[in-house]
């Protein structure tokens, strides 16, 4: 177990490090605080930082292993609610194709990409804001997913959910955010 | 010969698992002839992209600070998980 002169030199060398890892994937204040704190409580525990990876290192993996503990619990609720009956705002996947499901409804239009810093920076506000409007615990899984890929190419099976839920659930918040960009980006 | 929708389907999995064989082939069919499919899965790969954006820039943004509240509530857990 870990002094506490220690632990709390982790607490101020990495507690804001830590808190901005957390909020760039959970964007919730509460919940990036709560998953800093476990993660400073289970470092304490832990003995096993040996000094062969930097601390960051070390606070960070146990902080990332905390995020996907929480996102798991998240996405079981949303499983609770029931995959495949769809969730306020969020348009019946029925609606994107015409009835016999061959064609698109309205058939995404061409984005053209973001040219220069500024337009690519306006494309990455407009994304933002249509997260926001994504049911959380949906644009929460639909952003570990994308993020933590390289780290994990098992996302599906880390979360604990089943793998056919969870393509579910982020074709829904692909399909969501895809229009909500298509219609906040084009229509500047 | 697939429907968009589960073409669409199909192309969202892509970024999840590996499809198999019988999978990727209609695929291929069904975006040989599809532009607006086509166009679908350039865009679902741009969102990815983006998204990896979104969070690198939170991680570099220096305003983002534990407030000192939460960070006297770690500490104090952290005290009473260590007594």
């Amino acid at each position: 177990m870990a002094s506490n002169a220690t632990s709390h030199d982790w607490l101020n060398e990495h507690g804001d490090y830590l808190f901005r890892f957390a909020m760039a994937r959970l964007r919730d204040a509460t919940m990036a605080e709560d998953v800093v704190q476990e993660t400073m409580l289970a470092a304490i525990q832990s003995k096993s930082f040996a000094g062969q990876s930097s601390q960051r290192t070390w606070l960070t993996g146990i902080l990332k292993h905390k995020i996907i503990d929480l996102v798991r619990m998240q996405s079981r609720e949303l499983v609770l609610e029931d995959v495949e009956e769809g969730l306020p705002n969020e348009p019946g996947l029925d609606d994107y194709f015409d009835e016999d499901d061959r064609h698109w409804n309205s058939p995404p239009q061409e984005w053209g990409s973001p040219d220069g810093e500024l337009e690519q920076q306006q494309f990455l506000t407009v994304l933002q804001d249509c997260m926001a409007k994504l049911p959380k615990n949906l644009s929460r899984l639909f952003m570990l997913r994308d993020v933590l890929e390289e780290e994990n190419e098992n996302i599906c099976k880390e979360l604990k959910i089943t793998t056919t839920n969870a393509w579910v659930m982020l074709y829904r918040a692909r399909m969501g955010l895809r229009q909500c960009l298509e219609l906040n980006w084009l229509g500047k | 010969m697939l429907s968009c929708k589960q073409a669409s389907q199909l192309l969202s999995q892509s970024l999840d698992r590996r499809l198999n064989w019988r999978e990727r082939l209609a695929l291929r069919f069904h975006l040989a002839i599809c532009d607006v499919c086509t166009r679908f899965y350039a865009q679902l790969k741009q969102m990815r992209v983006a998204v990896r954006s979104l969070v690198q820039q939170a991680e570099q943004d220096e305003s983002l600070k534990l407030s000192d509240q939460a960070r006297e509530r770690i500490a104090r857990a952290m005290d009473s998980e260590s007594v």
